[in-house]
């Protein structure tokens, strides 16, 4: 992975994922997933408005709009899937308020470098590359709109 | 040390109710010694979110499967595991988890493996547990390490390998995916990341039972007579009956392992956790798609 492409958030996490020893690094998940911005009101009146997440085991729902070049991301998971809301919250915290490009440039494999392959299992940070494979999309498909 | 069995009455009509305890028998017994009290779940952080008071998390996937063989842990890392979690070899288990016991299911049945003797399973779970409003805690669990044998797994009794599956051709084959899985829409469960079959479709003559048909509306065991409804009347099967469940990694098919074992009394059943995920990607098996069970393949 290019690291001059990664935004600062998304670097910092990683890194702050990365000083810690394994099981540590739960702990910090747990603590992005307590930290889940709640939805804008007009999401939560409007739940068709958000897409869901076929990769992950549990419900996800992910909604992005652009507003002037800049990219403003919405998620909601239920509190019975933390590890589904810590991924989330990394996005959520590492993406929002990014450019179209800047968005678009984070490297995919970017789930993969965060060190929680060991911790909570290859297969269920690849829920967390889907996430982020769609957000890019929506972002796609919102410019292009 | 073994702690007494769960005497409630409506689990004595099952073939073995010794294998279940309810919500309020955990909540007498809980911190008497002999008592291990295991928080299995399919998220990895639920546990960290609130636990039952003394419970140790063992998680399916970074505990009890190998790092990197397709297998499950060796003896060695097992005994590792479990002295590390407080539990001795003659320890009760108590398992409980989400999911209609899915994942604690499929934990008990690893356990099994390893002829770890007194491992039950908390009927209803850990949403029961909750919705009686019963105690919950973030607090971490100290538990004092303990010596656990090394002991050899015996997958002969109770779990199948691709090949047993092949031979077993003409003796009843349960699937208990969702019917979307069963028919060959879908190569996953609804809503499940791919995991990666190639194919999709059921194993020829396999019945389609959705494992949670052996649940009821509040997340316990259905009782005896609904669950003979399903699996003898139904399905047809018999006493003496040789059976092999799966699934699409052997986790769903732990829990009706389960079933057709503890509370229905089949002696010879055994879960294929190569499942749909090695089957729907292996070199000319024999595979049938939709609804239909099909014929026993041709030698």
């Amino acid at each position: 992975m290019d690291a001059t492409l990664l935004p600062a958030a998304l670097a910092d996490t990683r890194d702050d994922f990365l000083a810690l020893a394994v099981r540590d690094r739960l702990q910090l998940l747990l603590d992005f997933s307590n930290e889940l911005p709640e939805l804008p009101q007009h999401f939560r009146d409007h739940p068709d408005l958000l897409e869901r997440v076929e990769e992950c085991q549990s419900p996800v729902y992910l909604f992005v709009e652009v507003v002037d070049g800049v990219v403003r991301l919405h998620a909601t998971a239920p509190a019975e899937s933390p590890t589904t809301r810590g991924f989330a919250s990394i996005l959520v915290q590492g993406l929002d308020g990014l450019t179209v490009d800047e968005v678009l440039a984070v490297p995919a494999d970017y789930p993969q470098s965060l060190g929680l392959g060991e911790a909570v299992s290859p297969l269920r940070v690849r829920g967390m590359t889907g996430m982020l494979g769609r957000v890019k999309r929506q972002v796609r498909e919102r410019v292009a709109a | 040390m073994s702690v007494e069995f769960d005497p409630a009455e409506r689990f004595t009509a099952y073939a073995h109710p010794e294998r279940l305890v309810s919500t309020e028998w955990l909540a007498e017994h809980l911190g008497e010694p002999g008592l291990a009290v295991v928080e299995s779940d399919e998220d990895v952080l639920l546990y960290e979110t609130g636990h039952i008071p003394g419970a140790v998390k063992v998680d399916w996937h970074t505990d009890l499967n190998d790092p990197v063989v397709r297998d499950y842990v060796d003896p060695e890392r097992f005994a590792a595991l479990l002295g590390s979690k407080g539990i001795a070899r003659d320890s009760t288990v108590v398992i409980y988890g989400d999911k209609n016991n899915w994942w604690a299911a499929y934990a008990l049945w690893v356990f099994t493996l390893f002829g770890h003797e007194d491992v039950r399973l908390l009927d209803g779970g850990r949403d029961l547990w909750i919705d009686e409003g019963r105690e919950i805690t973030t607090e971490p669990t100290t538990v004092t390490p303990v010596e656990y044998p090394v002991v050899e797994r015996d997958d002969a009794a109770i779990r199948a390998f691709k090949e047993d599956v092949l031979a077993h051709f003409g003796n009843p084959l349960i699937d208990v995916r969702s019917p979307e899985e069963y028919s060959g829409e879908r190569t996953t469960a609804p809503a499940y990341p791919e995991e990666g079959a190639l194919r999709a479709g059921h194993i020829p003559t396999a019945a389609s039972v959705p494992w949670a048909r052996a649940a009821a509306s509040d997340g316990r065991f259905k009782s005896r007579d609904e669950l003979d409804a399903i699996y003898r009347d139904e399905v047809g099967l018999a006493d003496g009956d040789e059976i092999i469940a799966y699934c699409r990694i052997g986790e769903r098919s732990s829990h009706t392992w389960f079933v057709l074992t503890h509370l229905l009394g089949f002696e010879h059943v055994r879960n294929y956790d190569g499942s749909w995920t090695e089957w729907g990607s292996a070199v000319r098996v024999p595979i049938v798609s939709g609804s239909e069970r099909g014929e026993v393949p041709a030698r």
